[in-house]
Formats: C-alpha cells, structure tokens, sequence
C-alpha cells in the first residue's frame, strides 16, 4: 500500500509538469492571437473587396499548388522604396478573403500584391512559359505545362461552399452559377452580364491565348490579372483606420 | 469587459503576476536546501544505463 | 502469433488507402491514396514474413530496455539526413541555374518545401523520437510504456514523412510554411502525436528514478507544445472528404499571425526545446560530467518556453499585422536572448575542467561547435527582430543564413554528435568505425555552415540594400531584376557551402554503416593530450 502512495506522488508530479508547461505556453499565444478575432480595428474599413471569382479561385490554387509562395511575397510594407516599386502598402483587409494568406516571407522574386493589370496577358503567358525570355536575368522556373493543363474544376461548387463555411461571403447565387461562371470568365463569346454584377472588377476575356481551351494557365493569369486591384484607395482613409 | 480594460489589467497587474512567479520561481530553485537535490539530479545520467534497476 | 496484429492493421490501412483512391473527387487525392496504398501493402507483406504463425518462438525477453526503434531510427536519421541536405544542394543550384528545374515535378516550389521538411521533420524528428526513446528510458530507469506503442509512433511518424514528400512533389499542400502537408496528412500526425504523448509521459510514470531528469521536460515540452501548434495552425475546412484540397479556417491577418505563431514555435519547440533535451542528456554523457548547474536549467526551461511562445510576431513586422502585436513580439523576442544564452553557457561550462577533450574527442568537439552555433544563433535571431534591422533583414537571404546557421549548426551538428555516441553502443560494438572521420565530418561541416551562413549574410545585405538604393535625382536606382542577377555568385558559393556539408553527411553515413557491421579502421588515434607539440612525424 505504502508502495502504491508512492507512486501516487510521482505520477501528479509528472501531470503537475505536464500541466504547468501546458499553461506556461498558452498564455502568450492567448494574449497576442485571440484579440485579432474580436478587436474591430484589426481589419481596416474598405471599399470593394469581394469574394474570388470561380476561375480566380481556382488560380490561386495553382499558385498555392506550385509553391509561388516560396520565392513571391504577396504584402508590401508601408516603406518609401516598397510603395514606389510595388504601389500602395499592402492592407489587412485586402487579404480578407485568403483562406489562406499567402503574404510569404522571402523575395527570390518581386512582391506580387499588385501585380494585377500591370502586364499585359501575353505578357504573363510568355513569362511563365519561358521567364528568361522576357527577364533574362530571372531565376523562375519554367510552367510552361499550365497552357496544356486543362482545368480540372469540376466541383467547383465543393469549393465554394468550403470557403463560405470558413467565412467568405459567397452568395447562393454565387454558388448556383458556379460552374457557368468558371467557364464564362476566359470566354470571349460567353454573356458576361451575371457573372460581373456578382463579381465587380472581375478581369474578363481569354488569357492562355487559346479562347478554345480553359486551361490551368487561364486560371492562374486570371488570378494574377487581379490582385491588388480591388481595393478603391480614392475612398480609404489612412488615418481614420490607424492601428 | 471590454478590450481596454483588459489590456490595463493585464499590463499591470497580469505583469506583477507573472514577474513575482518568476522570481519565486528562482528564489526557490536557489534556496539552500535545493542546492543538494540539484546535485543528484543531475548525476541521473551518469548512471550506469545497460538496463533497468530494480524489479517491478 | 507474433507480428499478426500489426499485419491485420496494416492491411486494413492498405484497403482504406484503395478505397480512398477508389472514391476520390481528384486526381492529387487519387495519386496520393495509390501512394500510400504501395507503402501499406508494402509493409504488410514486410511484417507477414515475419509472423510466427508456428508459435515456437521464444517469449520476448522485457526486463530490458526497449531498442529496437531506436536502432531503426538511429540508421534513418543518418538516412534523411543526407536526403534533406541533397536536396538543399538542388534547390540551391536551381536557384543558382534555373535550367536546373524540370516541370512540374521538381521545380524549386515544390522542392523548396521537401528540402525544408525533410531536414526539419524526417531528420530533426527522427533524431527527436529516437532519441527522446533512448534517453527517457535511461534517466527514469524504465522501459518504454509500451513496444506496441513506440512501434506505432515511430513508423507511424515514417509514415507521415512519406506522404509528406511524396504530396510536395504531386503539389499536394496547404502553402503554409513548416505546415504543408494537408489535412488528412495533418489527422494522421495528429494520432501518431497523441500516442507518442501517452507512449512519453506513460514511460515517466512508471519510472524508478524519483526526479524526472531535466532533459525529459525540454522532450515533454517540446512533444505537447507541437501538438498544441500543429492542431490550431492546421484548423481547415476540407472540400470534400475525398479531396486533397482544404481551406483554413482563418483569413488573412488571423490567419498569418496564427500561422507565424505555429512557425515561430516549431522553431522554438521543435528545433530548439526538444534538441535542448538532447543536449542536456548527451553532453553530460559524452564529456562524463554532470552538467554545470542544474537549477540553471530549470531556469532555462522555464523562462524559454514561456517568451519563446510570444516571438511569432517578428515574422510579420511592418506587415498588416497591428503595431501592437508587431512590438509585443519583438520585445519577447529580444528578451529571449536571455535565457538561450544562459542555456549556451550552461552546456559549454559542463566541460569545464575538461577542456582538453576537444582535442582528443571529435565528438564532444561536435557537441560543442553545436552549442557554439545555438548561441550565435539566438544572438542573431533577437537582433533580427529589432523592427529596424528587420526593415532591412526580412524577405533577403539574411533569413535563410539565419535558419541555417540555427538548424546546420545547433540541430545539425547535435544530432551528429547524438548519432555517434549511440551507434556503438546500440550495436554493442567496442568504438566506431573511425574517429577520424567524425574529425573529417566536423571540419567538413563547420566550414560548410561558416561559409554557407557568410556567404547568405552578405547576399542578404547586398539585395536589402539594392531594393532601397536611391539616386540623386530621387529615383530608385536598381529594378528588381538586376539585384536578382548581382547575387548569382553567392548562390553559387551558397551550393558550395551546402554541398561541403551534405558530403560531410556521406562520410557519417559510411562511418555508420561500416561501425553497424563491426568492423574497425585501422587508424592513428587523435593526438594524445599534452604531447602535441614539436613530436616530429613518425
């Protein structure tokens, strides 16, 4: 019995350590995270974000799939040379919608916050065809195999219902006219009526330079011919939204 | 409570709080009688480790 | 009927992966469920061989220490060693030499992440379980809780690296860093983490040995702290359940601060806690001291879990994140130079009055150099966490030397050192192989990390620099392109760096190899103390 007692003791001592680290660890990450959730001026108050469309949606996987992230960082620091080279620094609102971000954190290549409608889409369809050929001094590698990859989207709907389950507001609507939305944005004969009242912005036409085929390369220009350029800065009051 | 109340909370006393553990925590550990036990826990792995001691 | 209930579950796991393929909505999931599919069927005949259907074999004998893991993992640590450090050397010279990259396969974006996760999670976490098996049993003087158990957490764990790997080439990822695999990949180590917890602290309880020697507390730390992490940081929602695809529960800044939060942490945790568990066991053990103070250590645990959790924040300064949670985290950060350094002088000091092994001992040297490049390191990192050096620092190279010096130096070289001490042992053979090959070892290693981390360093600082260079007129003198061609020689010395370390690893993995057969090199032994000066050769 005395043994057994024993043991008792021994046995709280590793729980106390196991519960005392436990807490130990908790309390910065309770401290620095949890008010992101709730404190209203987290997220800057902004004009014209929205959700992805389909097609953008679908790019941005690519781009997750590929691992641009390692080499582009997508947030520009309020610094005089960064707003300069890249334009406006980066907002926290204008990553709303990332499930998940995809700010990186290492500059192999430039900051692609706002590279949307600065080049054209031939521009980009070379460029990741054969980066050297348009910088000869890049480092990119080649994906040249996105223009033969047809877009595998299929559940198209799988994944923005995922996304509005996560928090992004995506209408019924949205969500009804899914698949027809996907095929519709890189089609230069499709009715762009629908799809540009439920995505204002949204960066219309064919993409690979192939209006036959919607293919991975279509998706990912798609995406890139958007980013940064929702935001309406004419309307964002820098001081008002000081955090 | 709202948010402001708690950050004055927890940069006032919340820092007291987890200052006087830390110092508690090595007033303790240097106290005398702690000097002994130190000392033979940290031989623990100087001991001869080809198998258990002891049976259950 | 030895091995029959290990054949059964494997084979189960094996027909859930086929119907899996079976059932999946695309073509990564299907390609993914074929992989693990070969790996299960795989294993199940492996362990089929093996059962004892006949029932005449001799009881096992469990008085003893329980090692067979340890030995398997002691041989794959050496293993992905040289598979992530290989694959460093690639990724450099792709970035060096981009006609180096095939598409789509092995492009620098999916490699990137198998470099990183094969050197931080196959090596660092196979050196962790194996030798978090070997030191708890030895310190508490009991045998592991269970050998079911610890098999299933360590070939669990292989498992895990295999569907890891195999989804980065496939382009199977979430794009966070240190977090890529997906959910399904993410649920599984999540059940193998859970068992390795229950495997430790059920070992802790059933010792003999009253204290619970410090070592198990960084291992302890580190095994519950990486489960609170990984289980927040991967919170996702899955399109469907036969589809690789996931999306994080979190958005934007939430999701970078929770995210860095968990990055942060593996570092501290997982690269720093759990090989401070191994430095505080093999020092000691290698250098036949104790180590120097003992209620230093206990300090040193404390104060480093408790600041280390807050320093996530310095991955995003000047970013969207708010200034409040920007400072609060390079405060932390700064005070944690602290207690690493009171944890560098802590392992240094053990081998005071015993300084002259560094000349007769290339292990304990290892040890050593390894706890030099922790401290060097964790002097770096608070630098680098200044929000004005950061300014500079953040998206260069200076990061990626940084890293290196901390995971090359500090959890590179210990894990040497660990591997080393235990392979003779574990084999009971007399010595290894050649100590003079861990001589070559070390000095193959250290100048490939001087040279790696100076040559980054520089590299950091010069495209820093570029990127904010004005003119007189007010202009920005460079474009972006011509600072990424001003580097092309330090990536090329960067590759001579890695490749000078990842050879260091071959001659550890011949050392190994030849020690585990028996045999011995016939060879000089290393300069006997106190004669080594003006003896004319031979």
């Amino acid at each position: 019995m005395g043994l057994l007692d024993k043991h008792g003791v021994i046995e709280r001592n590793a729980t106390l350590l196991l519960v005392a680290g436990l807490v130990t660890v908790s309390i910065g990450g309770i401290v620095e995270i949890a008010p992101l959730f709730y404190l209203e001026n987290t997220i800057e108050k902004v004009e014209g974000m929205r959700p992805y469309s389909p097609l953008e949606l679908a790019g941005r996987n690519i781009y997750i799939r590929e691992g641009c992230y390692n080499c582009h960082s997508q947030m520009i620091r309020p610094f005089r040379d960064e707003v300069e080279r890249y334009g406006h620094y980066s907002l926290a609102a204008e990553s709303m919608y990332d499930h998940p971000f995809q700010w990186g954190s290492k500059r192999t290549g430039p900051d692609l916050a706002r590279v949307g409608d600065r080049y054209s889409n031939e521009w980009h369809v070379q460029h990741l065809k054969d980066p050297q050929s348009v910088v000869p001094e890049s480092v990119m590698p080649s994906y040249s195999f996105l223009a033969d990859a047809d877009l595998g989207f299929d559940n198209v709907k799988d994944h923005l219902v995922a996304n509005q389950r996560v928090g992004v507001p995506y209408t019924e609507e949205m969500i009804e006219n899914a698949e027809a939305d996907l095929k519709a944005q890189a089609d230069p004969d499709a009715d762009w009526d629908g799809l540009e009242a439920r995505y204002p912005k949204v960066v219309l036409g064919d993409f690979d330079g192939d209006p036959a085929r919607l293919t991975e390369m279509d998706a990912l220009v798609a995406y890139m011919q958007m980013l940064g350029t929702l935001v309406d800065f004419s309307s964002y009051d820098a001081q008002a939204n000081y955090r | 409570m709202d948010y402001n109340a708690f950050r004055h909370f927890a940069d006032s006393w919340g820092l007291l709080y987890l200052l006087v553990i830390f110092v508690g925590v090595i007033l303790f550990l240097m106290r005398p009688g702690a000097k002994k036990h130190a000392e033979m826990a940290a031989q623990i792995p100087l001991k001869d480790d080809r198998s258990p001691q002891g049976e259950e | 009927m030895r091995n029959l209930g290990w054949t059964i579950l494997l084979a189960i796991g094996a027909v859930l992966s086929l119907l899996a393929a079976g059932f999946a909505q695309d073509v990564l999931f299907q390609t993914h469920a074929w992989v693990v599919f070969f790996a299960l069927a795989l294993g199940t005949i492996f362990v089929l061989r093996k059962v004892d259907f006949a029932g005449n074999a001799a009881p096992v004998d469990k008085s003893g220490y329980f090692d067979d893991p340890i030995r398997a993992g002691v041989i794959l640590t050496t293993f992905w060693g040289v598979v992530g450090f290989l694959v460093g050397v690639v990724v450099a010279l792709q970035l060096a030499f981009p006609q180096l990259n095939i598409e789509p396969y092995l492009n620098f974006g999916r490699l990137r992440p198998l470099h990183t996760s094969a050197v931080i999670f196959a090596f660092g976490g196979t050196a962790l379980i194996t030798s978090s098996f070997y030191v708890v049993q030895r310190t508490t003087s009991a045998r592991l809780l269970s050998d079911g158990l610890a098999q299933f957490v360590f070939w669990g764990y292989q498992l895990f690296i295999l569907m890891a790997a195999s989804g980065y080439v496939l382009g199977i990822t979430q794009g966070r860093e240190y977090a890529e695999p997906e959910w399904y990949v993410d649920i599984w180590i999540t059940i193998v983490w859970v068992g390795y917890l229950i495997l430790f602290l059920g070992t802790l309880f059933k010792r003999k040995e009253p204290h619970i020697y410090v070592a198990n507390w960084f291992y302890l730390a580190f095994i519950f702290t990486i489960a609170m992490l990984h289980v927040v940081n991967n919170l996702a929602m899955p399109v469907s359940p036969f589809s690789m695809k996931s999306y994080s529960a979190f958005a934007g800044v939430q999701d970078a601060l929770t995210q860095w939060w968990y990055g942060h942490n593996a570092v501290g945790f997982f690269l720093t806690a759990g090989f401070l568990g191994m430095m505080y066991y093999f020092m000691p053990k290698q250098a036949e001291r104790p180590v120097y103070s003992y209620r230093l250590s206990i300090i040193h645990f404390w104060s480093l879990i408790f600041m280390y959790i807050w320093a996530g924040p310095h991955h995003l300064h000047y970013t969207a994140l708010p200034d409040w949670a920007q400072t609060l985290g390079m405060v932390f950060s700064v005070m944690l130079w602290m207690p690493s350094w009171g944890g560098m002088i802590n392992g240094l000091m053990t081998l005071s009055g015993a300084w002259d092994k560094l000349r007769t001992d290339p292990i304990i040297r290892m040890m050593v150099i390894a706890v030099a490049f922790y401290g060097m390191s964790t002097f770096e990192g608070p630098m680098m966490s200044i929000k004005a050096v950061n300014g500079l620092s953040h998206y260069t190279d200076w990061t990626i030397g940084h890293v290196h010096s901390g995971a090359l130096g500090w959890v590179g070289m210990i894990s040497f050192g660990m591997v080393y001490f235990l392979v003779p042992r574990l084999w009971g053979r007399e010595r290894l192989y050649s100590l003079r090959m861990v001589n070559w070892h070390f000095w193959l290693a250290t100048l490939g990390i001087v040279v790696y981390a100076a040559v980054m360093w520089v590299s950091g600082i010069t495209q820093g620099l570029m990127w904010r260079e004005y003119d007189a007129e007010g202009f920005l003198v460079y474009s972006f392109a011509e600072t990424v061609a001003a580097l092309k020689p330090y990536f090329i010395l960067r590759a001579v760096g890695g490749a000078m370390y990842l050879v260091g690893g071959l001659v550890m993995a011949y050392n190994v190899y030849m020690t585990i057969k028996g045999k011995t090199r016939n060879e000089k032994p290393i300069a006997v103390a106190h004669v080594a000066t003006a003896q004319p050769a031979e």
